[in-house]
């Protein structure tokens, strides 16, 4: 069994790094988990992204430069097509730009356990652009709805998400109208999918004791919520279902004209609803430590979460100072945005390496592996997010693009590879197994010694 | 019989007898359901259905479509004559063969129940989801042909593949079902495999999947890695697919892409059509002997407008068509009931009327390649569907 810094970093981290010359660093522990969590945002300011502003001023531009590229075609000038394909080039660049910093962000991390769970809170409201226009947004939502609130309150991280442009679109919020305001006794209609993923997946839980009335009282409630590529976020009561909706027994809204504040006062009751702590908690717990975790640690987690209203530092306490979380170790398996991070980390290289390559270098080494390994960066398969079960990563597609990439891909990064014997000890230090480090000392190339280590089951689970 | 060890030789390299590898014992697949084989290939972008194959004898044809449609029949780099009514695009040339036997047919006048918003994402998601507008877009989270394998006795992880890097969510679900990337061929030097099983020899999650990965890579024939050649890439699928299906595999799946032709259409569907057309083709090579007991299904989101727009092209329609090939099916002719072009046969006006659903025919095929209860594929597989009268896709 591994030490307890040792599984902090792999279980809750980014990974192990490079033991520095110089005094050794203080062992992580479940405190020191927490403590990266409140402390300064140093790679959000490191590695920025784009804002909302470029990315809504970047996919305001499509549909004119389109009208403009068909008009051009038919009028013989190829001038405007010229500019829309490279408004699409330039679109597609943005959206890597913002893939690389989310991964050098964890490359450099010192513990990483704030990038982890960015990506849980991002998975569980997971969104997938439908098109370019979006692909940079992707990154926004995750700085603006997921990042703020890691460390707060769900609630607060629920309303962000759900109201938030790319939520709304990727979950046809724009669309929906109520079908007796002012602007559905005209045209459109209710939709019920961001209603129903939120009662589903983002807070109840698909077992949860609503109704399929809830979900059409909620999605009338939702009505109003609004963007558009021209006018940005707004609220807008023209489309506001009128009236109040009851959502698990409790009426929402009625005022006139509505506004976002019946909205967010439901959020709320969904989101300390005991049965949305428990879900969470259990998600938690599935994520970080195992598929069929501890019930007394996920009890305790959502005890945590109704006891402090909601408040989440007191869940990953919960969790990280039960037993529980530090047993089971290798249970899960490293997806594979973790995996390349966490070899990257071994291998010594820097989140500036990552975040300067251009983007064939990027889609060649980062992205374009990422596919093949099952997880092409930006577009889980649908709205439930990635799957956490080792069986869905680890299958013979999934595991030969992990082979193919630890045997040769980090050529690509660093130059000469470091010895196998030295790399082993940065990637696992003592939760390297003897089958591995016999292996190691056999390996025929640095190449090759190098592959073994990051294909290994040591380094690949969790 | 398969071979599953990951290594044929050289384990006196490091020392470890053979017996001592649990990858070195063999198993044997147990029998997988019947002999027939169904390739179902999602063409996305909307394929322009009255472009592959145009209905010449209706009057209306060459009126919407003046430019796409301007070289007559039978001229020089014009349309191919199927018969009185009907001429095949001329990218299909390569095909015409299999025409001539009946192992190439078309459906005409098809869609999945998507109607109205015509996005490509919406309607491949439910093109591949199977379902109808009653369940809202991207809610399916399985795929019609899991739910199809989820119906049939003795389905093994081999049974059905996806073939190709790109998610497949009408093989995902379930029911077991496999995926491969050529592209990810498992290239390793004997001491690198040596090794590496070592290492995974008491993970039996790992050693079973690079197990089946070195399998699967191994069957490819040499220089089969996927190049930059986006010409190929289809044909390397069909290859690897076939290749499945010649050994324990029954079911594969996997996508064509570039039919979004809102300008220049006539060189991208030239382009798309003889990568379809060498697709079919290195299936039927591929699958030999089995090639007599295939269906090959390729179906696209939704079709495109009968008019012709402004820059050459076409724009998201409705109804549109399904290529189907094969020994299996009754070529040589197009099925589907014709609506007609005049304006007030149109969907909306503006497209081609469907007047069957996609998942009939599928729904037929299947129970035809291995006897599916109607119940089974009307409850389960497309909920909802109305299978109607046999249409005789089959032989």
């Amino acid at each position: 069994m591994p030490s307890v810094s040792t599984i902090a970093a792999i279980r809750f981290g980014t990974g192990l790094l490079p033991r520095k010359a110089g005094p050794a660093p203080a062992p992580l522990d479940a405190a020191a988990l927490l403590g990266d969590l409140t402390a300064r945002d140093r790679m959000a300011a490191r590695f920025p992204v784009i804002t909302r502003a470029e990315a809504e001023a970047l996919a305001r531009q499509v549909r004119p430069a389109r009208r403009a590229a068909q008009a051009g075609t038919e009028a013989g000038d190829p001038a405007p097509d010229i500019a829309y394909r490279a408004l699409r080039q330039q679109l597609r660049v943005a959206t890597n730009r913002g893939a690389q910093m989310v991964l050098a962000r964890a490359v450099d991390a010192e513990i990483g356990f704030r990038e982890r769970l960015v990506q849980f809170w991002g998975d569980h409201f997971a969104t997938r652009a439908r098109g370019p226009e979006l692909g940079p947004m992707a990154q926004v939502f995750a700085e603006e709805a997921i990042r703020p609130h890691l460390a707060g309150r769900f609630p607060d991280m629920l309303k962000a998400a759900a109201t938030h442009p790319m939520l709304m679109v990727y979950l046809d919020q724009t669309s929906s109208v109520g079908p007796n305001s002012k602007s559905g006794r005209k045209r459109g209609g209710l939709n019920e999918n961001l209603a129903r993923e939120m009662l589903e997946l983002h807070t109840l839980g698909v077992g949860g004791s609503y109704a399929q009335a809830d979900v059409r009282q909620l999605a009338l409630l939702l009505t109003g919520l609004s963007w558009t590529y021209r006018a940005g976020w707004h609220f807008d009561p023209t489309k506001a279902e009128p009236g109040a909706e009851v959502v698990l027994g409790e009426a929402y809204g009625g005022a006139d004209p509505a506004d976002v504040t019946e909205i967010h006062a439901a959020l709320e009751d969904l989101a300390l609803h005991p049965e949305t702590g428990r879900h969470l908690a259990r998600k938690l717990a599935v994520h970080f430590t195992s598929d069929d975790p501890d019930a007394g640690m996920v009890a305790a987690m959502a005890a945590a979460y109704s006891a402090s209203g909601g408040e989440l530092m007191p869940v990953y306490a919960a969790m990280l100072e039960h037993p529980a979380a530090w047993d089971s170790f290798g249970a899960k398996a490293r997806q594979p945005q973790d995996f390349l991070v966490a070899a990257l980390r071994a291998l010594g290289v820097t989140g500036a390496q990552v975040a300067a390559l251009a983007h064939g270098p990027a889609n060649n080494n980062l992205l374009g592996p990422l596919r093949l390994m099952g997880q092409p960066f930006g577009a889980p398969p649908g709205p439930d997010g990635w799957p956490e079960a080792a069986a869905e990563w680890i299958n013979p597609q999934g595991l030969a693009a992990r082979i193919e990439w630890a045997m040769k891909g980090p050529r690509f990064w660093v130059n000469p590879l470091p010895d196998p014997r030295r790399l082993l000890r940065a990637a696992l230090d003592d939760a390297a197994g003897e089958r591995l480090a016999w292996a190691v000392g056999r390996a025929e190339t640095v190449a090759e010694g190098t592959g073994l280590i990051l294909a290994s089951p040591d380094f690949n689970r969790r | 019989m398969l071979n599953r060890r990951l290594f044929l030789q050289g384990s006196a390299l490091i020392g470890c007898s053979a017996a001592a590898h649990p990858l070195m014992s063999t198993a044997t697949f147990a029998a997988a359901p019947g002999e027939n084989r169904l390739v179902v290939i999602i063409l996305r972008g909307a394929m322009d259905g009255l472009d592959l194959v145009q209905p010449r004898g209706d009057a209306g044809f060459a009126r919407y479509r003046p430019g796409l449609a301007a070289l007559a029949v039978g001229e020089e780099g014009g349309a191919l004559p199927l018969d009185d009514f009907w001429a095949a695009h001329p990218g299909l040339a390569g095909l015409m063969p299999l025409w001539a036997a009946g192992e190439l047919g078309f459906v005409h006048a098809t869609s999945t129940p998507y109607r109205d918003k015509r996005s490509h994402f919406d309607g491949q998601d439910l093109l591949e989801a199977g379902t109808g507008m009653d369940v809202p877009v991207g809610m399916a989270r399985d795929g019609w042909l899991n739910r199809m394998l989820q119906g049939m006795p003795g389905v093994q992880s081999q049974t059905a593949f996806s073939v190709g890097a790109e998610e497949m969510l009408i093989l995902s679900g379930a029911a077991p079902a496999s995926n491969w990337a050529p592209a990810s061929r498992l290239d390793l030097s004997a001491q690198a495999r040596l090794l590496l099983d070592h290492v995974y020899h008491d993970d039996p999650l790992f050693r079973d999947a690079a197990t089946e990965a070195v399998e699967i890579s191994e069957g490819m024939a040499p220089g089969d890695k996927m190049g930059g050649d986006a010409n190929r890439q289809p044909l390397k699928l069909a290859e690897f697919a076939a290749a499945r299906l010649r050994e324990e595999t029954r079911i594969a799946s996997f996508s064509v892409g570039g039919w979004d032709t809102h300008r220049n259409q006539p060189g991208a569907m030239k382009a798309g059509l003889r990568r379809l057309s060498g697709t079919v083709l290195a299936l039927k090579d591929g699958l030999g002997p089995v090639w007599g007991k295939t269906a090959v299904l390729a179906m696209t989101e939704f079709g495109r407008t009968v008019r012709e727009n402004g820059s050459n092209g076409t724009d998201h329609g409705t109804g549109g068509a399904m290529l189907v090939a094969g020994g299996a099916v009754r070529g040589g002719r197009v099925h589907g009931h014709w609506p007609g072009l005049a304006e007030a046969d149109l969907y909306a006006g503006r497209d081609l009327m469907p007047t069957s659903d996609v998942r009939a025919w599928a729904g037929w095929a299947m129970r035809g390649l291995y006897g599916l209860d109607a119940g089974l594929i009307e409850g389960s597989v497309f909920p909802g569907l109305q299978m109607g009268a046999d249409p005789g896709l089959l032989l």
